[in-house]
Formats: C-alpha cells, structure tokens, sequence
C-alpha cells in the first residue's frame, strides 16, 4: 500500500490521480500508525515552507516522516522539508538530507518562480531507471536546494541545482512528476516499483 | 534548458468545447478531457480551459470537466473565465487545476489577484489581459471578452498585477486576435522587458513562423493558440521540431 502524507500541500490530490493513471489506489492519511505500516509514502508539497513545518510539527508527523523505513518520496516543497534548513521562512526543517535551502537570486531576464519544463542530467538513482539524461520535466517553485553529496540529478537556472536527492530510503524531486507527462508517470512507476 | 511552452487554448460551453476540431479518427470531438490528452499526447506543455458558459448549471457542469481533466491529464492546466472571487479559484483549484486565470474580475477588483497569490500562491495566478493598440504603442484594456474598454493601459495594469502577485501575464492582443498573422510581438518584448514574470503571447498565430517570431522577437516565455492547432492546421508536434530546428529550447 502507498501513503501519502495528508497536510495542507496543494498538490496532494495531484499525486493521487498521476498514481490512479499507473493502476495504484493510494490511501491519503495523517495517522501515524497506517504510515509506518505503509510500503511506501510519498510526502508532496506546495506551499510555504515555514507554515508547512509548523503544521507538521503540530501534527507529529516530522518525527513520523524521519523515523520512516521503508521508501519515501518527496516532492516540491515536500523535498526542500526534508532539507536541514530553508531559507523561506527561515526554519529549521527535517535534516534528512544535510543541505540548505536557497532562493533564486534576482537577476536580469531570470523569471522567478522557475516554471516550465526543464532538462535534468547527471541522473543518479534508480527513481531515474527508465528516463534518459536530458529528459524535460516540470518545475515551479521559487527556493531551490544546491548541488550536495546527496545531489541524483541536475537542473540548471541558470546555474545547476538540485532537481533530485537521493539518501538511502529517502527519494525526492524538486520538479513535480505527477505534472511531467510521460517521463514523470515513468519516475512514479519506478518508485512504485522500488 | 528551460524550455518555451506551446499551450493549445479550449474554449467550453456546457461542458463541451466550442471550436470544430479535426483529429483523424476521434471520435469524441466535443469532450474536452479527450482533447486534452490528445493535445498532451502530440507534445503540448500545458492547456488553458475557457469556461465561456453563462449559466449557473454551465459553471457547475465544468466543475466536473475540470474535474475529470485533472484525472485524465498529466500536464498542468490553467481554468479561466468567470472567475470572480476568491471561492471560484478555491473550487477549481479543489477540482484539481494547476492555475487559474482571472481577466475582467481584476481589472474590476485589483484586490483579487493579491488574494489569490496570498491565499494559493503566485504560480496558481496567471493574469490574462486583453488589449488593444488604439494608437502606435499605446495599448489600453479591454474587459467582457474584448467588448468594453477600460481606462487601464496595457503595461501599467502589467506592472500591477506583478506586483500583487500575479505569477504570469497571459497576453492576448485584441488587434492580432483572429487575423493570423503573427502575434504582437513588439508590445511581448516591451512586456518581457519591463516585466520580471513570465509572459505567454496570445493572438495571431497562423503559421509557425509566427510561433518562432513570439519566441525570438517578443521573447515571450510561452505561446497560446486555439484555431491552428483545433482546425489541424498546425500540428504540435510537427511546430515543436520545426522550432528546434530555428534553436528554440523546446521539450
């Protein structure tokens, strides 16, 4: 059975129908005992980082979300929570993946939020199994997390980020796969499949 | 790369679309969910949904297309038309739509952008403008579906929007609307330009040069259109070779 991470995240109804179209009913739950006992949780994510983490908080889940075994995919919003700190909001956040989170900086003919379809490379984690290197996915979002040891592929805008981490259980995409067509119901598949 | 968006436009009425299509071999001409799938399967990179129903069983009813198309569909798609206050963005978002495009309601209420982008975030708030140039340069709104001007012109009401939130400018030029020959790609550049947000081109594609012209001349970030792709006239996928063969960053 695959979780999802019931919080006030935009996309959550998002990831259920990219999963529908792959044959898979997840279940949408908050209840930490059905988490644990899920085969897999995919924790999604739009919104603001510092009002999501207190939200979490409140709800237990942050221990809930790092004390997870099994394999766990986070996404947007969900993937920069699982960061040590985010510079939206200026809160502390999971620490799963030892980084920080940075906004774009202004600059001239930059648009920010980056959003549209982007080319990611240097694709390093089994999520990536069945897309090929310079495959187009779809990002929107403002904070974006630098290249670090736990880096599994690269976007860049115009300098390389983050578009993927990869840590063990933990998985995560900045880009929103359940919105990539194709390529995005290709990573989903191979996460479902892990 | 980031790559320049090409989004297919559909107008609805009473839950089906309006303009003729001409998919060989479809069947289902009329529904907009298999409209949107077949324009996401030849390689569009986003749809707009039009809900240009004036009855209150209308509007209920493309609740339920939005519905089904966020089921349906794997790429984002903006809803717009009738988009009044703040609960008609809550309800379409809550049907599943990735953004919502407010018009007349705006320019009426400027307000209303800046609670949108407070309550759902910039990238749900695409600003649609329609405008027309009444003298060389000079560009005033347009509200009801391009029949009543406004006293609003073009790149001030642009910067506004920007400034209370709005996460793109969806730009159609009431002088080029229709006409097929490119789209107004010296006021796209001006808006580029002057504006930090991405701005979509809409209005006056009729060949696909003039798609390559949006993107070049008017560096605009994405290019709308309804007639040329819902007639055949140009095929998605066929533009999107075409562009990257001028070296225009496509997916």
């Amino acid at each position: 059975m695959i979780a999802i991470v019931k919080y006030n995240a935009g996309n959550i109804y998002s990831v259920v129908h990219a999963l529908r179209r792959l044959g898979v009913e997840p279940l949408v739950t908050d209840d930490v005992e059905t988490l644990h006992a899920a085969d897999k949780v995919i924790f999604p994510g739009v919104g603001e980082a510092s009002t999501t983490m207190a939200y979490l908080q409140a709800k237990g889940l942050d221990r809930t979300i790092l004390s997870l075994k099994q394999p766990v995919l986070g996404i947007c919003l969900g993937m920069q929570l699982m960061c040590r700190y985010s510079h939206e909001g200026g809160v502390d956040c999971l620490g799963i993946f030892d980084t920080e989170v940075k906004r774009f900086e202004p600059q001239p003919g930059l648009k920010i939020p980056h959003m549209g379809w982007n080319q990611i490379y240097r694709l390093q984690s089994p999520l990536f199994a069945s897309t090929r290197e310079n495959d187009f996915v779809y990002f929107v979002h403002s904070y974006y997390v630098p290249l670090c040891d736990h880096t599994a592929a690269v976007c860049d805008y115009p300098t390389p980020f983050s578009a993927a981490l990869h840590k063990d259980n933990f998985h995560a995409t900045q880009f929103h796969p359940e919105k990539s067509g194709d390529i995005g119901s290709r990573i989903l598949n191979e996460f479902i499949r892990l | 790369m980031l790559a320049k968006r090409i989004i297919p436009c559909l107008d609805v009425k009473d839950g089906m679309t309006v303009k003729g299509v001409n998919f060989v071999n479809f069947r289902n001409a009329g529904d907009p969910v298999e409209l949107g799938r077949q324009y996401s399967e030849a390689g569009a990179d986003e749809l707009v949904f039009l809900d240009i129903t004036a009855t209150f069983e209308g509007r209920k009813t493309f609740v339920d297309v939005v519905r089904r198309i966020a089921a349906g569909v794997s790429i984002p798609f903006t809803v717009g038309g009738g988009i009044n206050e703040l609960k008609d963005v809550a309800t379409m978002l809550g049907a599943g739509a990735d953004k919502v495009s407010v018009n007349s309601a705006a320019l009426k209420n400027p307000q209303l952008i800046s609670d949108i982008a407070g309550n759902f975030g910039s990238q749900v708030c695409v600003c649609a403008i329609d405008a027309k140039e009444e003298a060389p340069g000079d560009w005033t709104c347009y509200v009801a579906g391009g029949h009543i001007p406004t006293g609003r012109k073009l790149f001030e009401w642009a910067h506004e929007a920007q400034e209370r939130g709005a996460g793109e400018i969806l730009f159609t030029s009431m002088n080029h609307d229709g006409v097929k020959c490119g789209y107004a790609n010296e006021a796209l550049a001006r808006l580029h330009d002057e504006l930090s947000i991405p701005v979509i081109a809409s209005g006056g594609a009729g060949r696909m040069v003039d798609f390559r012209d949006a993107f070049t001349l008017g560096h605009a970030d994405a290019a709308l259109a309804a007639s040329v792709f819902h007639f055949g006239e140009i095929k998605i996928d066929e533009l999107k070779d075409y562009l990257r063969k001028q070296n225009i960053c496509v997916r």
